[in-house]
């Protein structure tokens, strides 16, 4: 068997806002079909970090490869050009992205929120469209909720949808940025589930979470970020279990 | 001492709250229907009014003329303007700093120097700029007219309306833009949504909702200020009666018809805007659904 190469690489990535260099050079790899969770105090990097992959944030150097594509740049001659629009916007397609704030269309019902991206982005017909919208609706344990309003929804129903929606595309991989901060506690579990459905039919998906019970049952990988830099990653285990570095310590003593 | 309380079981009629009286609600109630049925008495006995004289210039040519061409003011004035205003807001709004400075510089322009002088001076442009061409500066000329051949009473009036009223337009709608959460945009890109496509299908339907009230308002000023295109011997509602009771002296009658046709425009608009409001709301509530329906039929009708 050839070596599988990495689903993501991320390689010297750094980011600057202003005079603020928020991230220091950050390398990752994710296999496919792998779960990395991505911990962390507020503000040390890690939304950052995620929107450089889908290049919502462009990195002022380093290089973000998903699925063997450079995401945001044509290297040539050994320069790397920023690409167009265009084709940035066909890299996003293919990566999910699932916001803190679920970020739902307000003025869509929730089929209409999954089915718009698909039909004008990647030009699928209407009844493909939907047809695959109810498919990933029952998939979330919504399917009686297609002609919802997201604002009619619990916290809960609004990120399923908002999975679903992202699901729609067929991305090859997953962002959540904090899924389940915003929600109430009850509402944690429901979210969590659809997300373990995902990571067990193969998704590949980078989670920034403080669930640390989710990352120890699904995560394949755990990244502990401090002020920009990755500074412990490995199985949930050894970094959760037995971290050897003192910050690592020092955060899970406070979260867990 | 016992604690055995005997709460009389609650009975269904003595548990009922009384409302507080509110005395002060009836008399003014009273108060206001007095008033209103003095000025309604006096509107219909007092023959100072001339409701004969109504009647005869209600549907008089003249009138409905000037109907016609404030209605046309109206109306092309506002499409002009939401097009020049929307270009404007998207450059108020842009990251370049140049088209921010000309969107703004153009705000302050035409709000600040009254409507009246901006006409007088469309009207006589030909002073200024006795001809008009379209070429390369300093290089050929590809098009050229005469000033005067081109600015009518109409050409000016509206576009001394339509740019006047741009400038409103601009800042109703990048507030409206500006209501609409980052995260929306964020999202919408997230999907691989281009940003013409973000904004017409995502941004803009939700900006309206903050859009409409305001600019309802303004179709509603711009009706009535339309009248100032009298002073380029332009004859819209206003100006049309006034040339009639110049010389009939039929001076309050007269006004009365003219304020007729203004309040009926003005109840038609306020009904478009409450059906449009509507519509916008949708999912904004918590109940509502909405069915397909055909396109205008769906834009017009809220929940059916
Ligand atoms: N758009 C931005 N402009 C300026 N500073 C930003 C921006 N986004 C994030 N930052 C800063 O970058 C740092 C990292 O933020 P973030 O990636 O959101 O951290 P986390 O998600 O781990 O809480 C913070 O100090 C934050 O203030
Ligand atoms: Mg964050």
């Amino acid at each position: 068997m050839a070596i599988a190469e990495p689903l993501v690489k991320l390689t010297g990535i750094r980011k600057r806002f202003g005079r603020n260099e928020v991230l220091h050079g950050v390398d990752l790899e994710v296999d496919r079909g792998e779960v990395l969770c991505l911990i962390g105090a507020s503000g040390s990097g890690k939304s950052t970090l995620l929107r450089c992959i889908n290049h919502l944030e462009s990195p002022d150097a380093g290089r973000v490869i998903v699925g063997g594509e450079h995401i945001g740049y044509h290297e040539r001659h050994g320069r790397r050009h920023e690409m167009p629009e265009r084709l940035v916007r066909a890299q996003r397609a293919g990566i999910g992205m699932v916001f803190q704030h679920f970020n739902l269309f307000p003025h869509l019902t929730v089929l209409q929120n999954i089915t718009e991206a698909p039909q004008r982005v990647l030009g699928m017909n209407a009844s493909e469209a939907n047809a695959t919208a109810h498919d990933l609706l029952s998939r979330v344990g919504l399917a009686d909720k297609a002609s919802a309003f997201p604002k009619s929804l619990s916290g809960g129903q609004q990120q399923r949808v908002a999975i679903a929606r992202g699901l729609a595309m067929r991305p090859q991989l997953m962002l959540f940025d904090e899924p389940t901060s915003a929600l109430d506690p009850e509402l944690v579990g429901e979210v969590l589930d659809v997300m373990r459905g995902l990571a067990a039919d193969g998704m590949t998906m980078i989670v920034v979470t403080h669930e640390m019970g989710f990352a120890r049952e699904v995560a394949n990988q755990v990244a502990f970020m401090h002020q920009g830099r990755i500074v412990e990653q490995g199985p949930p285990s050894q970094v959760l279990g037995s971290p050897t570095h003192e910050r690592t310590r020092g955060f899970l003593s406070k979260v867990l | 001492m016992t604690t055995t309380s005997t709460t009389a079981p609650a009975g269904q009629d003595d548990d009922l709250v009384v409302p507080r009286r509110r005395p002060l609600r009836w008399i003014g109630i009273v108060v206001a229907a007095l008033v209103l049925i003095n000025i309604a008495y006096s509107f219909i006995t007092n023959p100072n009014y001339g409701w004969e004289t109504v009647g005869k210039y209600l549907f008089d040519p003249r009138i409905i003329s000037g109907l016609g061409t404030t209605l046309i003011l109206t109306v092309v004035g506002m499409a002009i303007a939401t097009a020049i205003g929307l270009l404007l807001a998207v450059m108020a709004l842009s990251d370049t700093r140049s088209l921010r400075a000309i969107a703004s510089a153009y705000v302050w322009f035409f709000r600040g120097t009254p409507v009246l002088v901006q006409l007088i001076l469309w009207f006589n442009l030909a002073i200024l700029i006795p001809a008009i061409s379209i070429g390369i500066p300093f290089g050929p000329t590809l098009w050229s007219a005469d000033t005067n051949s081109l600015i009518t009473p109409w050409t000016a009036a509206i576009l001394g309306l339509s740019l006047n009223e741009a400038a409103y337009l601009c800042e109703i709608i990048r507030s409206g833009i500006m209501s609409v959460d980052r995260g929306q945009t964020e999202a919408a890109h997230a999907l691989g949504m281009s940003r013409t496509l973000t904004f017409r299908r995502i941004v803009l339907p939700q900006a309206l909702r903050v859009i409409v009230p305001p600019a309802a308002n303004e179709a509603m000023g711009l009706l009535k200020y339309s009248s100032v295109v009298s002073v380029i011997a332009l004859p819209e509602l206003l100006y049309s009666g006034q040339l009639i009771y110049a010389r009939t002296y039929e001076t309050i009658p007269v006004l009365i018809v003219v304020c007729i046709w203004y309040l009926v425009v003005v109840s038609i608009l306020t009904w478009l805007q409450g059906r449009l409001e509507r519509r916008l709301g949708v999912g904004f509530r918590t109940t509502a659904t909405i069915t397909d329906t055909g396109r205008w039929r769906r834009w017009l009708s809220p929940n059916h």
